[in-house]
């Protein structure tokens, strides 16, 4: 079994003092693997995230049980600058390019985390490498640039602080599947390089065909967790993420049943 | 039309435009690396400049009392990150321009707590021994001899200051890694901070570097007018110049003063009878910013705004 | 628990849409009524004048920013000038309209529509002009107008001194007083009349927030291109926003030239005032109507406390200047704090200790 990256333990997470948004989310990122993070709109992907980056408090939010452990050190008390220092960046849902920055000024912001400024010249074509797509537009204000190109712009950024993690919040937000497809390629590439993954998607398909293991959360609970391979079999994780069910309508009655068991490694 | 007449009319325009500018320059740094629409910087002048005076009014020599008023203008922007800006960050912009307000008032009242409310002179000249403090202007025409106007040294002093300053903040903002933080940062501060830019730190340097020209620009206005009260007004002068010139930009700040400074000079001799009344300065300023905003929205050099839906 | 939220159905529309669908909402409302016209006009003639109408006058200028800036996102420092409008034209009117056609509510209403008129004009540019360069027309506007009256005696009807008081034929109202025999100038009549306008607009805005306008306004401030994607005018709705909002701030200018100080003075609509109106709204909550009253409680009598709690303590042992002082740094410090603990104010601050007394007594 390999090393064990990032370690989320049992957490609970509360926005404005009272608005419980996780209740116990426990999760665990193996070195060099790409491990998906499932569920609907506000079950709590985009907060588990934030929490592992430590950009809750900026909104308000504060983790108020459990603990995160990034290479076995506990970083919930950590900010977000010296995990990113460490090697844990996290591309935002929605993107946040600079918008008044130009394309090649937004993906150099990333590398101001570390001290040689020589070695950000050899990461920004290894950017480029990775997207093509933007290479041609690194002039142009990033604000103009298509929804596609900014995820990338995004993401290039993230990568310039040579991480060892990235935390990708919902990548194939507002885009076409074959951008969608596209993006997660490059995912499956940066992973070859030994970059770890954990995404939070709502794509379920996309997300567990490119991804190593699979969590599902509901209600800021996880309620499945395994291989994506067994998830994508599931017939339960069928029905109700990936939209394709035995033949026939099954009531909700009957697919929901595995929310009432408690989840078996808590 | 006496054209001797407009052209001093128009240096002393441009002179006054560039005290406008310096006091803009402190804005546009705070905005343009944190979107805080800075209200107290008028109160940062006034405190710097008392701070300065008293001390020099109690025996401290010209420069330990600069060093030491830089000292505190130093410590007193990076409290103010520390406990003001570093647990607004994220709010909206409107609570942190309150908070701004909030600062001036307790500014308002330390600085005259701690000093006193009266009101001081300051002459440099009595310190620095340079021809350009001169009391005594420039007779131009003893060098261009159909010129007959005068230029104070003084200004020209200012308005050298102010030009180096803007070179410095310029290559500042345009050259360094901090400076590309500064605008990625003013951006957006939540994919700053994802990327792992120190936003505490950068917002520190700002208003620490805020707090020195905060020092300079009121030790020239303090030569100007006087150490007092007054000196918060200096902010309400600065509102339209940073607003004509664009909220993000320095050149912006210079050239909306020199604007703003030549048209409130025309303005008081060509406009003032015509509407009858004495004190139209009070609010010619702001329509002229008006007009401009009209025909530009984001001011003269101000970031163009980047909308999508 | 006497107060609870539960067990109220509703069984037509009309009873869905009320503005306090609650049973305990309704006696607490009429309760409080009850005791604004009751009990407050007959405690002293010092609570009404110097605390209760002030805040009157203030709270309504701060609920007509609160159309403007909360509900609309257009950033005014105006406030003062409108009011200033609205004074003086409450003014001009009862100098110079017929006796028997004018009557203080009367040139209160029509000096409000003036002001909101003034407001649309200095609304224009907000047709092309965002955010914080919106500034400019507001301040224009301020400084503008505090000019305009200072620079033409003829609206202080030649007055030197820049202060002109109200003559006591003002308070007429048609002979009402004489006819019951109450004193129309006494502070319970003035009152009266100013708590019977503050809750009428007050009900007034509660309900434009609920309307189709209201609407309209929230989503011009949210994203107004979304909003004229949507079909909203924007223009249109930023001068309507503008005329309400400077409507309500003429007509607390009235009220506080005529129902407080009970004269009209120029000094007292400098840019300062703006100021503090701005502070009334962002402390109360943006967008928050009850919000809006709460924070011009506050923000009006907090320099008063404070004044009375160091006279108390150290019996005059320092001169004014540094009571002042000492007064500007506390109210300073204590904005910050508010705002850090709180950045929506006090309605975001009540809505959070509901939510909490809802879950009561689990933490969340």
């Amino acid at each position: 079994m390999a090393e064990s990256l990032l370690k989320v333990n049992n957490i609970e997470v509360v926005y404005n003092h009272v608005i419980l948004a996780l209740r116990g989310v426990t999760l665990d990122v193996e070195e060099g693997k790409v491990v998906s993070l499932l569920g609907a709109n506000g079950s709590g992907k985009t907060t588990t995230l934030k929490a592992c980056s430590n950009l809750l408090h900026a909104e308000r939010g504060a983790i108020t049980k459990g603990s995160i452990e990034y290479q076995n050190n506990d970083i919930s008390k950590s900010d977000a600058y010296n995990l990113v220092k460490d090697g844990v960046v996290q591309v935002l849902e929605g993107r946040h390019c600079f918008s008044h920055l130009t394309v090649e000024e937004n993906i150099l912001t990333g590398s101001f985390i570390r001290e040689n400024p020589k070695e950000a010249k050899q990461d920004l074509e290894r950017v480029y490498d990775h997207f093509e797509r933007i290479r041609i537009r690194k002039k142009s204000l990033a604000g103009f640039t298509s929804g596609g190109e900014q995820q990338m712009i995004a993401m290039g950024r993230a990568l310039m602080s040579r991480p060892k993690l990235i935390l990708l919040d919902e990548p194939s937000m507002g885009l076409a599947p074959q951008l969608v497809e596209e993006i997660f390629a490059i995912v499956k590439n940066l992973n070859k390089e030994g970059v770890s993954f954990l995404i939070a998607e709502q794509n379920a398909m996309v997300a567990l065909k490119y991804a190593d293991e699979g969590y599902i959360i509901e209600n800021g609970r996880v309620i499945l967790k395994g291989k994506a391979k067994e998830l994508l079999e599931r017939p339960d994780v069928k029905e109700m993420y990936l939209g394709v069910g035995e033949e026939g309508k099954t009531s909700f009655r009957d697919i929901k049943y595995y929310h009432r068991r408690k989840p078996s490694f808590t | 039309m006496d054209w001797v007449y407009l052209i001093e009319v128009l240096v002393g325009g441009l002179m006054s435009g560039v005290m406008y500018s310096l006091v803009a320059i402190g804005f546009v740094l705070i905005y343009k690396s944190s979107g805080i629409f800075n209200f107290a910087q008028g109160t940062m002048l006034l405190f710097a400049s008392l701070t300065f005076v008293k001390m020099t009014e109690n025996g401290i020599d010209f420069w330990t009392a600069l060093f030491i008023a830089a000292g505190i203008m130093v410590i007193f922007g990076i409290a103010t990150e520390r406990y003001v800006i570093r647990p607004l960050a994220n709010q909206d912009l409107l609570a942190l321009f309150m908070a701004t307000v909030g600062l001036a008032t307790f500014q308002e009242g330390f600085s005259q707590f701690i000093w006193d409310s009266d009101v001081h002179g300051l002459q440099m000249s009595k310190f620095l021994d340079i021809g350009l403090l001169d009391p005594a202007p420039i007779f131009v025409s003893d060098h261009i001899p159909w010129l007959d106007i005068l230029i104070p040294k003084f200004d020209i002093f200012a308005s050298l200051v102010a030009g180096s300053l803007i070179v410095i903040l310029a290559f500042f903002f345009q050259k360094t890694r901090t400076g590309l933080s500064l605008r990625a940062v003013s951006d957006d501060h939540m994919a700053a901070m994802a990327v792992g830019i120190p936003l505490q730190t950068v917002w520190a340097i700002v208003w620490a570097v805020t707090g020195i020209i905060a020092l300079i620009a009121g030790l020239l206005w303090a030569e100007r007018v006087s150490v007092s009260f007054t000196l918060i007004e200096a902010v309400m002068k600065a509102l339209p110049v940073i607003l004509i010139g664009g909220l993000t930009s320095i050149p912006g700040a210079i050239v909306g003063g020199l604007v703003i400074g030549v048209g409130e000079k025309l303005g008081e001799i060509y406009l003032a009878d015509v509407f009858g009344g004495q004190g139209i300065e009070l609010w010619f300023a702001y329509f002229m910013a008006l007009i401009f905003l009209v025909f530009r929205p984001q001011g003269m050099f101000g970031e163009k705004l980047i909308e999508r839906v | 628990m006497i107060y609870r939220e539960t067990g109220h159905f509703v069984t037509n529309y009309l009873k869905d849409r009320e503005i306090f669908p609650l049973k305990f909402d309704k006696i607490i409302v009429i309760l409080g009524l009850l005791f604004l016209y009751l009990y407050m006009p007959t405690t002293s003639e010092y609570m009404l004048s110097a605390h209760v109408i002030p805040i009157l006058a203030v709270g309504l200028a701060t609920v007509g920013l609160n159309i403007l800036t909360g509900l609309t996102g257009q950033l005014s420092l105006g406030t003062a000038g409108f009011m200033c409008v609205g004074a003086f034209g409450t003014y001009n009117l009862m100098l110079r309209m017929p006796e028997n056609l004018m009557s203080l509510p009367v040139a209160l209403l029509l000096s409000g529509i003036f002001a909101g008129l003034v407001g649309v004009i200095f609304g224009l540019p907000a047709i092309r002009i965002k955010g914080f360069y919106l500034l400019v027309s507001t301040l224009a506007a301020q400084y503008f107008v505090w000019w305009f009256f200072n620079s033409y005696a003829w609206f202080l009807n030649y007055e030197s001194s820049g202060v002109v008081a109200i003559a006591p034929h003002m308070y007429d109202y048609w002979g009402l007083g004489n006819l019951l025999g109450v004193d129309m100038q006494g502070y319970p009549a003035r009152y009266l009349l100013a708590l019977t306008i503050c809750i009428g607009l007050t009900y007034f805005a509660k309900n434009l927030l609920r309307s189709n306008t209201g609407r309209n306004f929230m989503s011009v401030r949210d994203r107004d291109i979304a909003a004229s994607v949507m079909g909203i005018s924007v223009p249109r709705t930023k001068l309507l926003a503008f005329f309400v909002s400077c409507f309500y701030c003429g007509i607390a200018g009235g009220i506080y030239s005529f129902l407080y100080i009970g004269n009209v003075d120029l000094m007292i609509y400098e840019i300062d005032r703006s100021f503090t109106i701005l502070f009334m709204l962002i402390i109360g909550g943006l967008g928050s109507i009850s919000g809006s009253w709460l924070g011009a409680i506050f923000v009006y009598e907090f320099p008063i406390l404070f004044t009375w709690v160091g006279d108390t303590i150290f019996q005059g042992a320092f001169n004014t200047a540094v009571v002042e002082n000492v007064s500007n740094m506390v109210y300073g410090v204590f904005i910050i704090a508010l705002l850090i603990r709180e950045p929506g104010g006090f309605a975001a601050l009540w809505a959070t200790t509901k939510q909490k007394l809802r879950m009561w007594p689990y933490p969340h």
